[in-house]
């Protein structure tokens, strides 16, 4: 079972609740997908609303874990202001740290990223910081006390799949016991299933599900498909061969021609 | 048959219009008649069901079709069936791609006949969708219209509440007013701007699609163009935020140059009321119909709401005669 700071989570999909289509069909979505764990992107005129926001309302009431994020922050003051609000509005410890480096790309500012998870660890927090497959800034995010990894498997929204497979099975080299999930980049469910394969421990998804034509359909598509890879990790897969191997023997076998 | 409906934005004012139509004796109330309260008074104003569909159910289609008709009956002049242009940079081509897959009722433009639509994006696009049978209209000017309308033909709009006992039927068209109290209604904050540039024309909403920001420009005429519209879950209704302004800004800027020497002409926010499938409805419950949740589709969707509102009413008329 996946463990996260200390808590069991009984599914490997973690899902975003942005652009979907409407609120219901992100809970049909959510319901679809068995997730038990949804992550919330708090912005500041979000907080400041009139009635505490009938959508955090519906989200907490879909009776899954909420993990805030702090989507679409620059700087480490930004990060750590709305780690705080979400940590008030969500009653949680939990945060998914993002801080975005590059505005077109929303490549993570891994240098920002270290010094708010220090930063957020020591406040108490528990942090999930979404990073890019650098193993020397996964050491320092370790270091700085986050224990979950969040590596990219390509750019936020890009639906381009793992772009770099030796980066991936490193990182899962290095850690073999830190929680670690692909956050971003995944199109479709096969990309879900090629991570879970190498071993990674689960998926975050939000565009590739709430951006398909049918978001809830596509959310039963992935649970099954980063359970397939899940399964097939721990089943011990074959590796690729350069010639064929007949599935029965040969030898023996009466020859007609 | 005497009714009060509260609310004077594009839902009280559709309803008011299709009850007076039917012989109702109407009193509107709303202590803002200069439209200061209605999320109607940002809108974009564009009837457009087929664009609407990229991300709503099959039923705008069906209900919001015939929208451009009811408005130019209810006033003639009034709406302008330009179609919608839809356009994307050339790095986010495939974006338009998707919008096509899920939409119907458009046609692919290559460069030149983009040009020959809009003179003003010759050069600009390579590709584009045109949904011919789309239509928009000046939702300022409409309410007003609407209103004065309304006046002439004998409908009552007063500032001051109004004792309810005194009417047949109640029409609440409250909109936000309602957020938290009508079933799972909720606020979702839009953002929007006004340009004014003498450098460019545009003749019909251009829809500028991007990954994370797809905006729209409206045509105004004279030179005014309404930009719009950020999607926040949030029923804050406080000034727009730098980055949203920024985001409009930067949309604008990438469908024409020019749009960087336009003057901001006003900034504003509004809070739409939605429901969890973000499609409107008509709640009744006792002597009070409510119409609520029209969410980004006020003008596409209110005349089809209207109508189910004055049938509820005129409906169910016989029945309080026959058990009083």
């Amino acid at each position: 079972m996946l463990e996260l700071y200390g808590t069991t989570i009984s599914s490997r999909l973690l899902l975003g609740t942005a652009r979907y289509p409407s609120p219901a069909v992100l809970a049909e979505a959510i319901r679809r997908s068995e997730t038990r764990i949804v992550t919330v992107s708090l912005r500041r005129e979000t907080a400041s609303g009139k009635t505490g926001g009938v959508f955090f309302e519906m989200i907490r009431d879909l009776g899954v874990r909420v993990l805030p994020n702090t989507a679409g922050c620059h700087s480490v003051s930004e990060a750590v202001l709305t780690a705080k609000m979400a940590r008030e509005v969500f009653a949680t410890n939990w945060i998914k740290l993002e801080v975005i480096g590059h505005h077109d790309t929303l490549q993570p500012d891994v240098f920002s990223l270290v010094e708010a998870a220090r930063i957020l660890t020591a406040e108490g927090f528990e942090v999930f910081p979404y990073t890019t497959d650098d193993l020397v800034v996964a050491e320092k995010l370790l270091e700085a006390g986050c224990k979950v990894l969040m590596p990219w498997c390509a750019p936020i929204g890009s639906a381009a799949g793992p772009l770099n497979l030796t980066a991936l099975r490193t990182l899962r080299g290095h850690f073999p016991d830190v929680p670690l999930i692909v956050d971003a980049g995944i199109g479709r469910p096969s990309h879900a299933a090629t991570v879970m394969e190498l071993g990674y421990d689960a998926v975050l998804l939000n565009t590739a599900v709430a951006g398909a034509s049918d978001p809830a359909a596509m959310a039963g598509a992935f649970a099954r498909a980063v359970e397939a890879g899940h399964e097939a990790y721990h089943a011990g897969m074959l590796e690729p061969r350069d010639m064929a191997v007949p599935s029965t023997p040969v030898i023996g076998k009466a020859v007609f021609a | 048959m005497r009714i009060l409906v509260k609310g004077a934005g594009v839902a009280g004012l559709a309803a008011a219009h299709e009850l007076a139509v039917r012989g109702a004796e109407v009193t509107v109330v709303d202590p803002r008649p200069d439209f200061s309260n209605a999320a109607s008074w940002f809108a974009g104003g564009m009837l457009a069901p087929w664009c609407e569909r990229e991300s709503a159910d099959e039923a705008v289609l069906q209900y919001g079709g015939g929208a451009a008709d009811w408005w130019a009956v209810a006033l003639p002049g009034e709406v302008h069936r330009k179609g919608t242009l839809v356009v994307a940079p050339p790095r986010d081509v495939s974006e338009l791609k998707r919008f096509a897959a899920r939409t119907s009722g458009h046609e692919w433009l290559g460069e030149e006949e983009i040009a020959a639509l809009e003179p003003a994006l010759a050069g600009r696009f390579r590709l584009a969708l045109f949904f011919p049978r789309e239509a928009h209209l000046d939702p300022r000017r409409v309410l007003k219209a609407l209103r004065d309308k309304l006046t002439a033909a004998g409908v009552r709009l007063v500032e001051e509440a109004q004792s309810e006992g005194a009417f047949d039927r109640i029409l609440d068209c409250t909109g936000a007013a309602r957020i938290a109290d009508l079933g799972g209604l909720r606020g979702v904050r839009g953002e929007m701007l006004y340009l004014r540039s003498a450098e460019i024309e545009l003749v019909r909403p251009v829809r500028l699609l991007h990954p994370r920001i797809p905006v729209y420009i409206v045509p105004r005429g004279d030179g005014l163009f309404m930009v719009g519209a950020t999607m926040i879950e949030a029923d804050n209704d406080g000034p727009i935020t730098a980055r949203s302004l920024m985001e409009l800004l930067n949309a604008a800027y990438t469908l024409h140059p020019a749009f960087a020497e336009a003057t901001v002409a006003e900034t504003g926010t509004g809070v739409r009321p939605a429901f969890a499938d973000n499609f409107p409805r008509v709640v009744t419950a006792g002597r009070t119909i409510a119409i609520n949740g029209l969410y980004r589709h006020g003008f596409l969707l209110a005349p089809a709401m209207a109508r189910e509102a004055a049938e509820a009413v005129f409906a169910e008329q016989p029945k309080e005669r026959n058990f009083p």
